[in-house]
């Protein structure tokens, strides 16, 4: 926990729950006592007693065994096949910002392909003074730049467009993650194959496809192209999981994460759109009157109470209670996060853990005292634009019932007496 | 308003012109050769560049569709379960649930040559020629009663092709539909008139894959909610089942190569499922397949040449099975299986030995 926002070094935290005390009374302030001793600290344990692992029983480590629950899941009725699916990040039990590779979303059109390093290969063609191939090598002697951003799935929320349908954060906004990449910006590339033959760039293109049987094309406006995108190939440090694109993948600052292609192989500058199957058949966006929004690239400004909700309820009875959650935004940073408990009539500014960051998760907690009765939780984004993230309502009397992709909407959890929380739509 | 808007603005105000001599060069990479750019370089425009030479109609396209795509995509293109359908849907775009096909929605025909050449059939992609491929984007024209059966696809004619839906596309209008009117200060007390209500409930419609134990509580609570007041789109089929381990069968069991196997099975998992819960879909189940007679598998619709083997005795050994999956259509001609074949005799091998870990 953060206490920087706090000026003179009282943790805010401190500070709440002494004043939620003091006003209750009776109710918390003493600390429980206990009726008998307890054996975890009055007998010898096993652990105190004897060894444990030697250094290298585990050469790259996993999680340890008690936190096997925290994984990928998936929601095997949305599509055909494996190969050609999504599953969701465990965000209901993860806290700070940074996704851990091994338990990040995976979204894949042909299935994860090993492609090796020394097999790699990076074209770039089309209207370009020298058009170039890179080996992995060759990438590496380019400068790089290491850049924090999520990485969202056009699809997140998606199921929920038509009513309150999936029981747990995970499926609910868990197309989603969070990682520090190491890469070469895409306009240093570009740059060495020479932008002269393309002319004027305002109206120019960038289309991009990776290595496997899907190559998944997208067309990337030059604009966004020589602005912030970069050819990753590390991701918190280490490299690319198979599964997020190994060796190298696209990164898109705030963009969908389809566009963010990964075993990326050809970039080739054009003078308009392919119009390729994913941003016309799939990623566009159609209204109640049947016409669709195309190029809907951004990610506008989202938020999710991750805890306590369907898949983490509260366990600890009333008292003092963390609600934590994730707000982020594609067009810059967070800059305030708002928690109701009635379902969206009053509001109370949470804390960041610290300040929003572009195009980056940002990490929100209100440190509030639960009184036992029934909540209904929401969080509110509020991004650097001024945009205010939208209730259902208002998304749905833009674009109708009948679209797929960004819904940013705000999420309700029903939280009971008992401490257990349900997905739901409110009035 | 955006970052993207303001970066446009930015560049724009910089004439957006890269100068090769203010830019750094490293002189790193090499030229790409013409003959690489043609193999990688195939994508197609709305404005018809890069379509190849060539030519194809609907009849040509019939046959290879049974062939190749049918397996998922149905007979007539109708889609079989998940997968997607491509013809259909007129006039539905504006109802609920729209069907999205490439006659009801796609703007472009330029896509759907484009994605077919690269990117199908759906496990052996990259494999279709220039004229194939023209013929199969006539034939699921023709499905969708945009051409008939005699019009000849090529580069000349392709313009000839309306695609309904082509006019149904606009530039994404958020900063001006959506932005606008979310911002400003936000309310932070009686923000709402009434007093608040749940209208909805997700444990109502019990659709959410759960870990083994908490399916039975959740069922009862479920069973207490109240009715849900609208009914959502997506129709959830079956809850997911758990993964099954393979349990060793046989004493010749080689569990390395069944690892293997394992990986090779990537390639059936499009069409069969094994192990405990596997269901037919668009192949049938493959529990105890090895050494067993061939078309028994309950409630699959095997083909006719498939049948007919099974009356004359056919038993899937390990021998006949590696045979059908080195090329399926020189075996078994007819097969409805669609797949290509293993033509490695250890991938074969490997899977077979994956497929005798799984006991009927």
């Amino acid at each position: 926990m953060s206490d920087h926002d706090t000026p003179n070094g009282t943790s805010r935290r401190a500070f709440l729950r002494g004043a939620a005390a003091a006003g209750a009374g009776a109710l918390t302030a003493t600390t429980a006592k206990a009726a008998t001793p307890d054996p975890l600290i009055t007998e010898l344990q096993p652990w105190a007693q004897s060894f444990g692992d030697g250094v290298d029983e585990t050469p790259y480590g996993l999680p340890i065994r008690f936190e096997d629950d925290v994984v990928r899941r998936n929601v095997e009725w949305l599509t055909a096949d494996t190969i050609s699916s999504i599953n969701f990040t465990p965000i209901h039990a993860l806290d700070g910002t940074i996704t851990p590779q091994g338990c990040a979303f995976e979204r894949h059109h042909s299935g994860a392909i090993e492609l090796r390093k020394e097999d790699y290969r990076l074209m770039i063609n089309g209207l370009v003074d020298t058009p170039l191939v890179f080996t992995y090598a060759d990438l590496e002697r380019f400068p790089r730049e290491n850049h924090v951003y999520f990485c969202e799935c056009a699809a997140n929320s998606g199921m929920e467009w038509a009513g309150a349908q999936l029981n747990g954060a995970q499926f609910t906004h868990g197309m989603i993650h969070n990682m520090e990449y190491t890469g070469v910006p895409l306009r240093t590339l570009l740059e060495e194959a020479g932008l002269d033959t393309a002319g004027d760039l305002k109206d120019k293109w960038v289309f991009v496809e990776g290595a496997d049987a899907s190559s998944n094309g997208r067309s990337i406006p030059m604009e966004k192209a020589l602005d912030d995108v970069l050819v990753a190939f590390k991701a918190n440090g280490e490299a690319l999981r198979k599964e997020h694109g190994y060796p190298v993948r696209l990164v898109v600052p705030g963009w969908e994460g389809n566009m963010w292609v990964k075993w990326i192989r050809r970039i080739e500058v054009t003078d308009q759109a392919v119009e390729s199957r994913e941003e016309t058949s799939k990623y566009t966006d159609t209204m109640a009157d049947g016409t669709s929004r195309k190029w809907t690239w951004a990610m506008d400004a989202k938020s999710v109470v991750t805890s306590p909700s369907p898949q983490s309820p509260i366990t600890h009875g009333k008292g003092p209670l963390v609600i934590s959650g994730l707000a982020w935004s594609g067009n810059g940073a967070i800059t305030r996060v708002d928690v109701s408990k009635d379902g969206g009539m009053t509001w109370e500014t949470a804390r960041l853990s610290k300040p929003g960051e572009k195009m980056a998760l940002t990490r929100f907690y209100l440190d509030t005292e639960w009184d036992g009765s029934k909540m209904m939780l929401q969080s509110r984004a509020i991004d650097e634009s001024g945009y205010i993230q939208p209730t259902k309502t208002q998304l749905r009397d833009v674009r109708g019932l009948n679209s797929i992709y960004h819904n940013n909407a705000i999420q309700t959890w029903l939280v009971r007496e008992n401490g257990e929380a349900e997905n739901v739509e409110v009035s | 308003m955006s970052k993207y808007l303001k970066s446009t603005a930015l560049l724009t105000a910089l004439s957006l012109v890269a100068s090769p001599a203010m830019a750094d060069k490293f002189g790193l990479g090499r030229t790409a050769l013409p003959e690489e750019i043609a193999a990688w370089d195939g994508d197609v425009s709305p404005d018809g560049i890069g379509l190849p030479a060539g030519s194809g109609d609907a009849i040509d396209g019939e046959v290879l569709f049974a062939d190749k795509c049918a397996a998922c995509h149905g007979d007539f293109a109708e889609g079989i379960d998940n997968w997607p359908k491509l013809a259909g849907g007129a006039d539905t775009l504006d109802r609920e649930d729209p069907l999205k096909t490439v006659g009801s929605y796609w703007p472009y025909l330029s896509t759907a040559f484009d994605y077919i050449k690269r990117s199908m059939p759906y496990g052996d992609a990259g494999t279709l020629t220039d004229d194939e491929t023209y013929a199969l984007v006539a034939y699921i024209l023709y499905s969708n009663d945009l051409i008939e059966d005699d019009f000849v696809l090529s580069k000349e004619t392709f313009f000839n092709v309306e695609m309904p839906n082509a006019d149904g596309f606009f530039v994404d209008n958020r900063p001006q539909t959506e932005y606008a009117q979310w911002s400003g200060e936000p309310c932070m007390e009686n923000c709402k008139d009434e007093p608040v209500k749940v209208t909805m409930r997700a444990m109502v419609l019990d659709v959410t894959p759960q870990d083994e134990g908490e399916a039975a509580a959740a069922e009862e609570e479920a069973a207490a909610a109240q009715e849900p007041e609208s009914v959502v789109a997506e129709t959830p089929a079956a809850q997911p089942e758990p993964e099954a381990e393979p349990a060793v069968a046989a004493a010749s069991f080689d569990a390395a190569l069944a690892a293997d196997g394992e990986k090779v099975f990537r390639k059936c998992k499009a069409c069969h499922q094994v192990g405990d819960g596997a269901k037919n879909r668009v192949g049938p189940i493959l529990n105890g397949i090895v050494d067993h007679p061939a078309g028994a598998v309950d409630g699959f619709k095997y083909s006719k040449p498939l049948m007919a083997a099974a009356e004359d005795g056919l038993v899937w050994s390990e021998a006949e099975l590696a045979a059908f999956l080195e090329k399926p259509k020189d075996y078994l001609k007819g097969t409805k299986m669609s797949f290509a074949g293993l033509k490695k005799e250890e991938d074969q091998l490997a899977v077979i030995e994956y497929l005798k870990s799984f006991a009927d």
